[in-house]
């Protein structure tokens, strides 16, 4: 089994057996080849999005965990938040520049939590018009111009 | 990122006192260089420039060694640590080893330069184990941090960061640590040719951007970074290509209007390009009969093709072109007095896309004569063969081409008072600005039309002398506008609505 594959196999395995608070693992969360997921999370407790749920899509490359994942909101229900765009592309450091192969999809599912937590406004970014309509389809492919993190 | 900001802005010193280069005298005419750069107006040598030297890659190599060496010795650290630390205060030595020495704590000192781990967890006992990346059961090692990965990791995660990451500031694999990898390091584990080249390149790139004292040269594949004794929005000349750029923002030089406005105009331009579609730069209607008009000269005295018609009038305002002579005819001044006048919200915001279609068109205008001024150094090249076949010497006939530089430097330098004006906030000074700016708009347009027009006309004998007074004349305005706004910027006496 080459590493990437071990290593998605691993993460499954973890993430399905101690889901941590705010990750939903039903069992055919990941694709028979592993290289695409859908995982449901919660928003917390005591913030805008408590209760609401979201799904998020991850896509691997061969080159994961050394190349990020592809990360976005998918389904009905996008949260409207200032670091996500109404196609479900989220601006979040961690997924482009900031990645390292130490990151996993649980860790980034947090980050996901933790970031939806700290709005005080549910709207998305002031240029998702344009965005939207001039975006790549893959969020991975767009120069990500971070939003100021503590919005 | 705004940690490193912060970093900087703490630590570095930036010295300015303007010192000014001596305004250099014109001499009679005779352009310096080879005649095979015919069509490039360089030769004209720009009273603001800077000293500089121009580097090549290699010269960059041997200088930021150099550099690496010196404080390698004195701080004792390896040359990879010392190439974080120089990199983290922008290449400047003096002021890195200040901080150095005054730091009380040098490991400290080291550690929010994330030369050494701000933590070191535990080093295991057993060296085997499981690799966190590829989940294997195998060697592991890591940093002076400790965070560990098997060596296969450590090799693909520096390769990605390499080739995708384009960046030759690495940081430690382990997702908080922010140690960044010393070169030493990098280059044990990548060991393909190919990729550690791309790494040599990343690294002189790094130098290049982080210096303050470096820039490249803007002209693709060109290569080359011209290297400054203090960083000032000041035109630099790069000596192998020839090209003279602004040393603040890279940009053409642009004098009068400063890097940052210069920006915001850019910008505007560019996004009210829907607005200017229909402006449509080339072709414009006669005033008189509607017959549609092609530009294919520099200058902007148009007669309209209609034989029947035959009408006279300006490219830039579509006025009939007599009056343009006359010192009281204002074409490049806006008269906004329709736009005080405007009561209502669409009337209004109609006065201010009125009110910037006026500078754009003017500011497009000139950019585009600029363009066309190509074809007139090939009309000039001809007459100055000519001339030599009737026994004038090579140095005799360039004149002529010095005529032809020194109107692409007005039209560049009228194109970027457009810029300037469309910011400016009205009041006396801009009175006397605008007075400039038509002086040598007027004189700009006499040259252009005599280049374009009068010069197969003219007798050899006269020719000389009255392109070379008119060349001086032109480029004496030039020169007075440029002072103008040069005295009123030391001053800063100009207000701007921006
Ligand atoms: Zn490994
Ligand atoms: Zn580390
Ligand atoms: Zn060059
Ligand atoms: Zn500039
Ligand atoms: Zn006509
Ligand atoms: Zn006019």
């Amino acid at each position: 089994m080459d590493s990437c594959s071990r290593r998605l196999m691993k993460e499954l395995q973890q993430l399905s057996t101690e889901p941590p608070t705010g990750i939903i693992c039903s069992r055919d969360i990941a694709s028979d080849d592993l290289k695409q997921w859908r995982v449901e999370v919660v928003g917390a407790p005591g913030t805008l999005y408590e209760g609401e749920r979201f799904t998020l899509q991850f896509r691997f490359s061969p080159q994961y965990p050394f190349s990020s994942p592809e990360v976005m909101f998918v389904g009905q229900n996008i949260p409207a938040h200032p670091h996500v765009y109404s196609n479900g592309h989220i601006c979040l450091s961690i997924l482009a520049d900031d990645w390292t192969p130490a990151l996993s999809v649980q860790s980034v599912c947090l980050s996901i939590i933790s970031m939806l937590s700290s709005a005080k406004e549910k709207k998305h970014p002031i240029d998702d018009a344009i965005y939207v309509r001039t975006c790549n389809k893959n969020p991975n492919k767009t120069r990500w111009w971070f939003h100021d993190d503590t919005v | 990122m705004a940690d490193d900001d912060d970093y900087y802005e703490q630590y570095s010193n930036s010295s300015s006192d303007g010192e000014d280069v001596d305004l250099v005298s014109e001499d009679d005419g005779i352009a310096m260089e080879s005649e095979d750069a015919a069509g490039v107006s360089n030769n004209v040598r720009e009273s603001q420039e800077i000293e500089s030297r121009t580097m090549t890659v290699k010269d960059l190599t041997v200088e930021m060694r150099d550099t690496i060496n010196d404080v390698a010795n004195i701080v004792g650290i390896s040359p990879g640590m010392c190439r974080i630390l120089l990199h983290k205060f922008q290449w400047q030595k003096e002021s890195l080893l200040e901080r150095y020495y005054e730091a009380t704590n040098a490991d400290a000192f080291l550690r929010q330069a994330q030369v050494l781990p701000k933590v070191a967890i535990e080093k295991p006992i057993s060296n085997i184990g499981d690799c966190d990346v590829c989940c294997d059961t195998t060697q592991l090692c890591g940093l002076a941090c400790n965070h560990l990965a098997c060596d296969t990791c450590w090799k693909s995660y520096l390769e990605t960061k390499i080739t995708d990451g384009n960046t030759s500031e690495i940081q430690c694999i382990a997702s908080n640590c922010r140690l960044l990898i010393e070169d030493e390091k990098v280059l044990h584990y990548v060991t393909d040719p190919k990729i550690r080249a791309v790494y040599e390149k990343l690294q002189i790139n790094s130098y290049v951007e982080t210096n303050r004292l470096l820039k490249w040269c803007p002209t693709a594949d060109c290569g080359r970074a011209i290297k400054v004794q203090q960083s000032e929005a000041r035109p630099v000349l790069c000596e192998s290509c020839r090209q003279r750029f602004c040393f603040g923002c890279s940009y053409e030089w642009h004098e009068p209007v400063n890097c940052r406005l210069l920006k915001l105009w850019m910008k505007k331009c560019q996004d009210d390009s829907e607005t200017s579609n229909w402006i449509n730069a080339n072709t414009k209607e006669c005033p008189k009969c509607n017959a549609t008009i092609e530009k294919d000269g520099g200058c902007n005295h148009m007669t309209c093709r209609n034989q029947a018609c035959r009408t006279e009038f300006c490219w830039m305002c579509l006025g009939a072109w007599e009056p343009h002579g006359n010192s009281w005819y204002n074409c490049n001044r806006f008269d906004d007095s329709n736009a005080k006048n405007a009561r209502s919200a669409q009337e209004q915001s109609r006065a201010a896309l009125q009110r910037y279609l006026h500078f754009y068109n003017r500011y497009m205008g000139h950019q585009q004569s600029l363009r066309l001024e190509a074809k007139l150094y090939a009309t000039v090249k001809t007459k100055m063969e000519q001339m030599q076949q009737q026994s004038m010497s090579w140095i005799e006939v360039q004149f002529l081409r010095k005529a032809v530089d020194v109107l692409s430097e007005c039209r560049r330098t009228l194109m970027y008072t457009y810029a300037f004006a469309y910011y400016l906030k009205k009041d006396n000074q801009s009175m006397i600005f605008e007075d400039n700016q038509k002086d040598l708009e007027m004189a700009t347009e006499q040259l252009s039309e005599f280049l374009e027009r009068d010069l197969e006309n003219e007798n050899l004998v006269t020719l000389k002398q009255k392109v070379q007074d008119k060349y001086r004349y032109v480029d004496h305005r030039r020169q007075i506008l440029l002072k103008y706004c040069r005295e009123g910027q030391e001053k800063e006496e100009w207000e701007f609505n921006a």
